[in-house]
């Protein structure tokens, strides 16, 4: 094996991929903030028209975090991650520095034209595949780019094995791409009648087809976006941060094709109940309990790995964020698999509770691996130091007091509101109507929206502490082995 | 054979591929035919209804409303029997929705009435007390986009044979025949509403959101 330090890495991209990670982090997360203070105080809902209601607002929430926030995040750490484990500078390649640059302007205008189009309300409805046609081939391009760039970047490499981050980062690019395409089939109804909007689409599935396809797709794309790039960071940044080896090779393996192979089925635990075949929910159920066994086996990894060394849980921050995404992993992973075992789904379906578990995921783990694996990248990509390691530990403190009121508020949202729908009295009537359901959550919305609050002001401590290192932080002269340096 | 398929990334991906692929044809595919049939007595949506569904989505009214009755005792006391498959065959897309933060809605034009939708999209507070929806005002000033609703219905005719102008079924016919139809659907409709600045666009020939809106949820049976 070369040692690093002959190879100079070139990070242009992985630094534009960053910034895209912090402004589209704080887009998305502020209209989160946003419509969840609407629930509690639903005049906010009327302040720009038709423009600022729940409804439009929402999905630019959705995809913004996800697709702005975290597949920019995704793509920052590819740049920066795919170079150093395949041991190869993008400066080697003007063909791939191409594409990866042409990959990050598309992205962009693609970012750009969802926002318009979503806030416009030209949207097909399907949750997290909001988009109309003329952006889904839009999205296509900027994925084959990135493909492209990926196996580019592999095609040239020096190190032959890849390494398990790699892994992931493939079947990222692979599970998304099956996903998307297929779910997101549709007829584009102008030029069918020659008349309408040109933008303007039906789906090509209907009904109960069309929920089948959209759940296979809605809940594995939580899989191959908030969970396997995800997974990618961790193998990478967690031992590199530490100065730890991976603690167990084999268990990796096991996760990851585990993970693979067990996900793709858990998507009906979404369709509890309704009108899909009973044995595609049975299935849904089954492997969403199986699929513990892979996610726990990656988060053991992770937490195993700082065997004997979590005296770095006092001395380093970034170590903080890492093994607190691991624990949040834990959380999720087994709260979903709880909520999807029937009984418990027919009160969870429909609640508070859900929203409440996706963010344990997204807020606990998607967002804290991101945001210290930026941190940890900072140092090497811009030379310097990072600026305070005071505001890192505010804003951990911050964001995990936001977590946690978010999801104890959540929690006790849903679980209230799903026992008042199916409370009756003693004659077996209902005992409350719809609307004593709704008013009784509002300070549970109140609280998860100042949750919500807190994490947010905490990525704006991000930005800022990034902003600095990058223009104002003590220069450092040798690339840092270990523990990022910090101020 | 693990450690070969680390050195050669073309057939780990292959690999990768196939098995994440498999799941969803075994869970998906089997069904399709099955789950996509129309019970007896679903009809497809008329052009105006179809308009009506088009501003349900651009407005994100899934987000807050499901469409779907589930099997228990408390939820077909609440809204009505339980959700059949069947019911479905027509929707492009699927509007179950994830969270109920409003009631469901897929029998809501059993109980609801023209006259309460339109005093509930103006001012919803105002009949419910507490609720948390938005109001819906500029429905009523908004004029329907016809063309691409009749765009829609033309579509599913053509490609995926919604049987249209079939015995017992809605009429469609040609963007003239249509428009009328709609027209004379939306006068019923507008005839059981107060508004006077939607009373006074009918007279025009003008159609506004709020009359499609309504048509559609006057649908949901």
């Amino acid at each position: 094996m070369q040692s690093s330090s002959a190879i100079n890495y070139d990070y242009t991209v992985a630094k534009y991929f960053t910034v895209a990670t912090i402004v589209l982090g704080i887009v998305g997360m502020t209209v989160g903030v946003i419509i969840a203070f609407q629930l509690a105080f639903p005049e906010l809902n009327n302040l720009f028209g038709e423009y600022g209601t729940f409804g439009r607002l929402r999905p630019i929430h959705t995809d913004g975090v996800a697709f702005g926030f975290t597949v920019s995040g995704v793509m920052a750490t590819w740049y920066y991650v795919g170079q150093r484990v395949l041991k190869v500078s993008m400066a080697e390649s003007k063909f791939l520095m191409f594409i990866g640059k042409l990959q990050f302007w598309l992205y962009v205008v693609l970012v750009a034209s969802v926002v318009v189009s979503l806030l416009l309300g030209i949207t097909t409805s399907k949750e997290y595949a909001e988009f109309e046609w003329p952006i889904d081939i839009l999205v296509v391009i900027v994925w084959v780019l990135w493909g492209v760039s990926i196996f580019g970047l592999i095609g040239i490499r020096r190190e032959k094995v890849l390494y398990i981050s790699v892994w992931y980062y493939i079947a990222t690019f692979l599970g998304v791409a099956m996903l998307y395409v297929f779910n997101n089939m549709e007829v584009p109804t102008y030029f069918v009648s020659g008349m309408g909007d040109w933008y303007h689409s039906v789906s090509m599935y209907a009904g109960s087809n069309d929920a089948m396809v959209q759940w296979w797709y809605g809940h594995n794309a939580v899989a191959f976006v908030f969970t396997v790039p995800i997974i990618a960071m961790i193998y990478y940044f967690l031992p590199k941060e530490s100065g730890q080896p991976i603690f167990s090779y084999k268990l990796s393996l096991l996760s990851f094709w585990g993970l693979m192979f067990v996900y793709l089925w858990a998507g009906g635990h979404h369709l509890l109940y309704s009108t899909v075949p009973d044995w595609v929910q049975t299935m849904g159920s089954i492997f969403s309990i199986i699929l513990i066994l892979p996610s726990w086996g990656s988060a053991i990894n992770m937490l195993l790995t700082m065997k004997g060394e979590w005296g770095q849980l006092r001395e380093n921050p970034l170590i903080k964020f890492y093994v607190l995404a691991s624990t949040f992993y834990m959380l999720s992973t087994l709260e979903g698999p709880i909520q999807a075992i029937k009984s418990v789904n027919a009160l969870a379906h429909f609640t508070d509770w859900i929203p409440g578990h996706v963010h344990d995921g997204t807020l606990g783990w998607v967002g804290f691996m991101i945001i210290g694996a930026i941190f940890h990248m900072a140092p090497r990509m811009f030379k310097r130091e990072i600026f305070s390691k005071k505001l890192i530990e505010t804003q951990f403190w911050l964001q995990t007091t936001g977590i946690v009121m978010y999801f104890t508020s959540m929690w006790i949202a849903g679980i209230t509101q799903g026992m008042m729908w199916r409370a009756t009295d003693q004659y077996g009537n209902l005992s409350y109507s719809f609307i004593d359901t709704v008013e009784v959550l509002h300070p549970y919305w109140t609280l998860r929206a100042v949750g919500g609050l807190f994490y947010l002001i905490g990525v704006f401590m991000w930005a800022y502490n990034m902003y600095k290192t990058a223009t104002s932080s003590k220069a450092i002269e040798k690339e840092p082995q270990y523990a990022s340096p910090m101020a | 054979m693990f450690h070969w398929l680390e050195k050669n990334p073309f057939f780990f991906a292959v690999g990768v591929f196939l098995v994440i692929a498999y799941a969803g044809i075994v869970t998906i595919v089997p069904d399709f035919m099955e789950s996509a049939r129309p019970l007896k007595g679903t009809k497809p949506y008329t052009a105006l209804q179809i308009a009506g569904r088009q501003i349900y989505i651009a407005n994100g009214c899934n987000t807050c409303h499901s469409q779907l009755i589930r099997p228990f005792k408390s939820e077909t006391d609440r809204y009505g029997k339980y959700s059949l498959s069947g019911e479905y065959a027509y929707d492009r897309p699927f509007l179950w929705g994830s969270r109920r933060i409003g009631p469901d809605l897929h029998r809501v034009g059993n109980y609801r009435t023209t006259d309460w939708n339109e005093n509930h999209m103006l001012d919803p507070e105002a009949v419910v007390p507490g609720s948390v929806m938005p109001k819906y005002g500029f429905m009523f000033k908004k004029s329907i986009d016809f063309k691409t609703a009749y765009a829609e219905a033309y579509t599913v005719k053509k490609v995926f044979n919604v049987p249209y102008d079939k015995p017992g079924m809605p009429k469609l016919g040609s963007y003239e025949q249509a428009k009328k139809a709609a027209f004379t659907q939306a006068g019923k409709i507008v005839a059981d509403m107060r508004n006077q600045g939607v009373k006074d666009a009918y007279k025009k020939g003008d159609i506004k959101e709020i009359v499609a809106i309504i048509a559609y949820l006057n649908s949901l049976k």
